[in-house]
């Protein structure tokens, strides 16, 4: 499916097709793709056609049908759906239906968007090559004998597969960006608190984002338009108005002053580089002003965000106890075994470290000198995009060290793995908008993702830089 | 330290898991390279917002019922969640 936002939204009202049609079309083709990349672990038919009936009932009255109208989207299944079971990627909520609907979903359906199935990820959105899923990995579609990246991993494979034309993913430390440069798709992690977390399981609290994936930047500025805003339901929700994104997509970014972060080409892979450079020149072409600037504090933005993220992970996945959430271990007797079995026979490898970890730097004597620490360093990187956001306009980067990897490469070693998220951490910590735009390819043809950052709230100026570059690149 | 995250661990799992904490836990100490006393911890991604902006109208509103709440439930009954006793007669 070669659709866009707009495209499909031209074709409804033209009554060249209708939202049903549309819908049975995305469903018969993602069933049928699925099997070469395990993206989709749930279909949602039922509903799917419930919702692309609504669009048709309102295009035939003569209605808005909604900006999202018929258009076919997929969910991270980390964003819970009622009466659609919702994994996290985990055994322990295999069998899981939701009784509600998160924030974002709910605006997307009211939009008149079509939501089609969930996706695959990993598990409790804890990696970054899906191979922590409980129910298998998921493949790259450009090369599939490599990983997608992760967490968001199925959300970002469907788009680069065609099997949906919007999808939802979950940032926490780059589990937007990352994905959405290895599949060579755009992806948007907004700023902290834009999009409403009600319904996002939670992870780490403190830097969990929601945000789209697509084929175009303007197609993420419509579902991320559809889904902004103030929240009743979730208090860190923020209430600043939100402008209007696509309005301002002319092309033009003359003028803007570009920053270039000195740190962020230290042990970068000589192809990812190039691309990297060739793309800051397209931007200087495109009258940007291009400045180089320094984030001193970039080396320890990984230790600082898996020290902050474990603790508040270890916290979070406490509630998955054995009482309330479908899954309880056939072998306990007591309260106690209830607790601890559950959550052995539950939870995968990669949740068990990170409970671990998460528990050790919260325990009694090493609170001061890992979690308390680790918050003094948050101020310093966010510090860091503060002073240079006072020079420049945005900045742009790489997305991860190097491209898709293979499946089974790096996970015997977690710590060069976590090591791979330092681009993407950093932002995630400040709490700053960021996202990824395809940027080229490298000679074994594998993507590479330009990351392009801006202040809090200036998701607009994000926007724009991103979707000029692509005008000049695709 | 698995006690306290209510994980129980086999051998093969303790083996692994502390070799791969050890890992991590030398990387992490590289934050003690930065002179952090006179910055105030962040807990939370902060701006500029009014005093009360966080806050809802406290108004009455319709919340899932008894047995939605239970839907999940591994073991209900009369309303509750059930767990294996803890209180001996």
């Amino acid at each position: 499916m070669n659709h866009t936002v707009d495209s499909i939204r031209t074709d409804l009202l033209a009554k060249k097709v209708s939202a049903e049609e549309i819908a049975r079309e995305a469903l018969k083709f993602a069933e049928a793709e699925n099997p070469k990349t395990n993206s989709y672990l749930t279909f949602a038919p039922e509903r799917a056609l419930a919702s692309a009936q609504v669009v048709d009932r309102k295009i035939a009255a003569g209605e808005d049908p909604g900006p999202l109208a018929g258009v076919p989207i997929a969910i991270k299944d980390v964003i819970v759906t009622r009466g659609l079971r919702t994994t996290c990627g985990s055994r322990m909520l295999e069998n899981y239906i939701p009784p509600y609907d998160a924030t974002a979903v709910i605006r997307i359906e009211q939009a008149g968007g079509v939501l089609i199935g969930k996706t695959n990820c990993d598990e409790f959105a804890m990696g970054s090559s899906n191979e922590n899923s409980a129910f298998g990995p998921v493949r790259n579609p450009v090369a599939l004998d490599r990983v997608p990246g992760g967490s968001s991993s199925g959300s970002a494979a469907v788009i680069a597969q065609g099997t949906a034309v919007l999808s939802l993913g979950s940032d926490t430390g780059g589990s937007i960006r990352q994905p959405a440069s290895f599949c060579g798709i755009t992806g948007v992690t907004p700023t902290y608190g834009r999009v409403s977390r009600y319904g996002l399981t939670a992870f780490a609290s403190s830097l969990d984002h929601i945000g789209p994936f697509s084929r175009t930047v303007r197609d993420s500025a419509r579902l991320l338009q559809v889904m902004a805003g103030r929240d009743e339901m979730d208090s860190t929700s923020a209430s600043a108005p939100v402008p209007d994104y696509v309005a301002a997509l002319d092309g033009n970014i003359r003028g803007l002053k570009i920053g270039v972060p000195k740190e962020y080409f230290d042990g970068l892979a000589s192809d990812t580089s190039d691309l990297i450079q060739a793309a800051i020149g397209k931007l200087q072409k495109l009258g940007c002003e291009i400045r180089e600037i320094h984030l001193p504090h970039t080396a320890y933005a990984v230790g600082c965000y898996y020290i902050i993220a474990t603790a508040e992970a270890s916290s979070n996945l406490a509630r998955y106890d054995g009482v309330r959430y479908t899954k309880r271990s056939d072998s306990a007797g007591t309260l106690q075994e209830m607790y601890r079995q559950t959550r052995d026979e539950g939870f995968g490898a990669e949740c068990k470290r990170r409970i671990m970890l998460g528990t050790y730097v919260l325990s009694s004597g090493y609170y001061d000198a890992y979690y308390l620490k680790a918050q003094r360093v948050r101020a310093l990187v966010a510090q860091d995009y503060a002073q240079a956001f006072a020079q420049v306009d945005a900045i742009v980067g790489p997305v991860s060290p190097f491209p898709a990897f293979r499946l089974g490469e790096k996970v015997d070693d977690p710590t060069a793995m976590y090591l791979s998220d330092i681009y993407t951490v950093t932002g995630s910590l400040a709490g700053i908008p960021c996202m990824s735009v395809p940027c080229g390819k490298t000679a074994d043809g594998l993507p590479v993702g330009l990351q392009v950052l801006a202040n809090h709230f200036s998701e607009t100026t994000m926007f724009r830089v991103a979707d000029a570059f692509e005008r000049v690149s695709s | 330290m698995a006690e306290l995250a209510n994980l129980a661990l086999t051998e093969d799992e303790i083996v692994r898991m502390t070799q791969d904490l050890d890992g991590i836990l030398g990387y992490m100490d590289k934050l003690n390279e930065l002179d952090t006393s006179s910055v105030e911890p962040m807990a939370q991604v902060l701006y500029d917002s009014e005093e009360t902006a966080t806050l809802r109208a406290d108004v009455e509103r319709k919340t899932l019922s008894n047995a939605e709440a239970l839907a999940n439930a591994v073991v209900s009954g009369q309303g509750y969640f059930k767990v294996p006793r803890v209180i001996e007669k």
